[in-house]
């Protein structure tokens, strides 16, 4: 098949086509419309003017909620992906070992994820806001809580995730490494720093990033658990432009153009993670 | 193999962006002679009558009369999208002025339209550069509902209130028997993000009012706060007498004040006209509306706030006989038997054209019984209001301080007024500049 395929460029071009098409028509052209519309004021796709670079300017000139969303966002996404690598895969660990009932407890563990962002939110809301009430405060009541509960609801919801890829890495470690490991007299901790892990690195490298762009592109856990509450104190990225797209009158552009940067933002730093973890990965 | 590659994408962009031409810019056919109706309706609770009314002219006059219904909150996202589309919305609607600007090049000049000439009054109206752009439909009272039965559980009665200082011993009183009563003066204030409106909005109008009266304007660029004083007085009688502690009304919404006074919970709660259908059943003897006090000099003779935001806009885009069949369609709407028998008892709306019937609903005879008794009403000047950013800064001000009711938080909320004010009209001046 390959070789018919090289040899003729026609089969090439046929098989590509559809998902080349589907691309360009989900992906590149609105990408590249969007981008086009960060250098205009406009109020639908249709008006649009062109403006330059004033969108990009007005957002350097003291977008004062943007930057702080920025480094909110940034010191969330840090946490978030430690905590839940972390804890993946330690529960990782555990659900390879060899004990009964293992598929279930990875079943229940997987459970979070297939709700969606805005019921989660909402209902971890409820219970938050249901043992803060005794204490007559509420999750809104200063930004920490609200830190600390998209962390508890980001970090239950991503674990079981996480964990299923780990679960798969550990399974590929080959048991005679660590068989010949413990004969030559290495301990638990060692097999697990010396061989586990890096044997691990590319799950360990696609977790992190994930968890990584996961936690930048947070917007409905944030919008449904505490809707950047207090005062824009809690006010992450994604939700950021989304309120400058729609609460001011002609912001669209801005917010077209926050939208710009946050994807070279989150492309950067994906990129730096990847390069790095990829780095580590033995070969 | 690299030039092979990208002669394919290049290829394959062309073959895409000439579909997705093809797809987007051929549209014009389709729409016949007489053209037809797209509505896009603005208020949820009445999506099944406009449906209704929609199928009943298409029977009678064979146009084809659609309605969309956007959800709660989301008109303008929904509009926005809407209209870049070949088959736009032909007939939608702004919020007032401030909505206007931004919508204002896609609206079709209704001076001297069947439509306007309905219209009992000229304010009714919404004019830009001598233009009619808008037909106000829908008018709507809000103020202080009051449980009438509960209040006289309390040992209380309407005839003591006459101003703020009377609401508030009556108020006051109530709170410190609260145990032995078993409800509380006002419902919560409701105060969870998104859900800010009755205070942001609504309550926040009368300081406006006050201050746009005192200087006889009608708009300003710079708000200077005259009467934010007499917005305190009456914002700390809500939270401070209300079902809740005052530090967790941020996590409640108006869904939960409307559920507090339906269940007999409190005596007051601020709202309007259209939260009706929610609390009928306590009984119409047992409802009534008062105006909001806030202690300014004279408010004795104050009614209820009574005025409009809701204004239908024709799309000047849409194709001449779609503008024509909108036109008609509106101007049957409002005049049919039809048209107003369902305005006034199905959506329970007060609409301010010449053939309109009388509305069913209690409140709004009693904001009548209020101008007919000599009280002035107060104008809706909240269509002034700079931008929904304004609106949602005060807001969470407004939180902020109940979390924690001090100077500094006060002043934040002053701050988010006054300083928010110009600062939001500088930002849509700049957005709108050319």
């Amino acid at each position: 098949m390959e070789k018919i395929m090289k040899k003729n460029p026609l089969y090439f071009c046929l098989f590509l086509l559809p998902t080349l098409l589907a691309f360009m028509i989900g992906f590149v052209i609105p990408f590249g419309m969007g981008i086009y519309l960060s250098f205009c004021k406009f109020n639908t796709m249709k008006d649009t003017k062109w403006v330059g670079i004033s969108n990009y300017v007005q957002i350097f000139q003291g977008d004062d909620a943007f930057g702080h969303a920025f480094w909110f966002t940034a010191l969330f996404a840090v946490i978030s992906t430690a905590a839940i690598n972390v804890i993946a895969f330690m529960v990782a660990v555990l659900l390879t070992k060899n004990f009964g009932g293992t598929n279930f407890f990875r079943t229940i563990f997987f459970m979070p994820n297939l709700l969606g962002g805005v019921l989660l939110g909402t209902i971890w809301k409820i219970l938050f806001n249901g043992i803060l009430v005794s204490m007559k405060q509420t999750l809104t009541s200063n930004a920490t809580y609200g830190f600390v509960g998209l962390l508890i609801l980001m970090i239950w919801q991503q674990v079981g995730y996480m964990m299923i890829i780990y679960v798969a890495g550990l399974q590929g470690v080959p048991d005679d490494l660590k068989e010949a490991a413990r004969i030559d007299g290495a301990n638990d901790k060692q097999i697990l720093f010396q061989i586990t892990i890096p044997l691990v690195m590319p799950s360990i490298s696609m977790c992190t990033f994930l968890s990584i762009t996961n936690g930048f592109k947070l917007f409905d856990q944030n919008l449904t658990l505490t809707g950047g509450e207090p005062m824009h104190n809690t006010e992450m990225l994604a939700l950021n432009i989304y309120n400058t797209f729609y609460s001011r009158v002609g912001y669209k552009g801005v917010g077209q153009a926050k939208a710009v940067i946050f994807f070279l933002l989150v492309g950067l730093i994906a990129i730096i993670q990847l390069r790095f973890t990829q780095s580590k990965e033995a070969d | 193999m690299k030039k092979r590659l990208a002669l394919i994408l290049a290829s394959a962009m062309l073959v895409s962006s000439a579909v997705c031409s093809l797809a987007s810019c051929s549209g014009n056919g389709g729409s016949d002679a007489k053209g037809h109706v797209y509505y896009l309706n603005f208020k949820p609770e009445q999506d099944a009558q406009w449906q209704d009314l929609a199928a009943k002219y298409t029977e009678e006059t064979g146009i084809q009369v659609d309605v969309l219904t956007a959800a709660q909150g989301t008109y303008e996202t929904t509009l926005a999208s809407e209209i870049a589309k070949t088959d736009a919305p032909t007939l939608f609607q702004v919020n007032g002025p401030v909505g206007l600007a931004n919508w204002k090049d896609y609206c079709y000049d209704l001076t001297g339209s069947d439509i306007a000439g309905e219209l009992t009054s000229d304010s009714f109206a919404l004019k830009a550069d001598g233009k009619t752009y808008g037909i106000g439909y829908v008018i709507e009272t809000y103020g202080i509902i009051v449980n009438t039965k509960l209040l006289a559980d309390s040992g209380h009665s309407l005839d003591e209130i006459t101003n703020f200082e009377t609401l508030k011993t009556v108020v006051e009183d109530i709170t410190a028997r609260k145990k032995e009563l078993g409800f509380s003066a006002f419902t919560n204030a409701s105060l969870k993000e998104g859900e800010w409106w009755r205070m942001q909005t609504h309550l926040a109008n009368l300081p406006v009012y006050y201050e746009y009266k005192a200087d006889g304007i009608g708009s300003t660029d710079a708000i200077k706060g005259t009467y934010l004083e007499n917005y305190k007085n009456i914002f700390d009688l809500y939270i401070n007498n209300a079902t809740c502690d005052p530090a967790i009304v941020d996590s409640k919404t108006v869904g939960d004040a409307t559920q507090e006074f339906a269940d007999g919970q409190a005596v007051f709660y601020q709202n309007g006209t259209w939260a009706y259908n929610d609390i009928k059943d306590l009984g119409d003897e047992n409802l009534q509306m008062i105006p909001i006090y806030t202690g300014v000099e004279g408010e004795e003779k104050q009614a209820l706030c009574t005025g409009c935001e809701n204004y239908w806009c024709v799309n000047a885009n849409a194709a001449e006989e779609d503008v024509q069949a909108t036109l008609d369609f509106l101007k049957w709407v409002v005049t049919s038997d039809a048209g107003t028998t369902s305005l006034a008892d199905e959506m329970a709306f007060v609409s301010p054209f010449k053939s309109a019937k009388e509305s069913s609903n209690p409140f709004v005879k009693q904001a009548n019984d209020y101008i007919a008794a000599g009280k002035v009403p107060v104008d809706w000047t909240f269509t002034t209001m700079p931008s929904e950013q304004w609106k949602n800064d005060l807001g969470a001000a407004l939180a902020a301080y109940c979390r924690k009711q001090n100077d500094t938080t006060w002043g934040a909320v002053q701050e988010a007024f006054v300083d928010g004010w110009a600062k939001e009209v500088q930002a849509a001046k700049e957005a709108t500049a050319e």
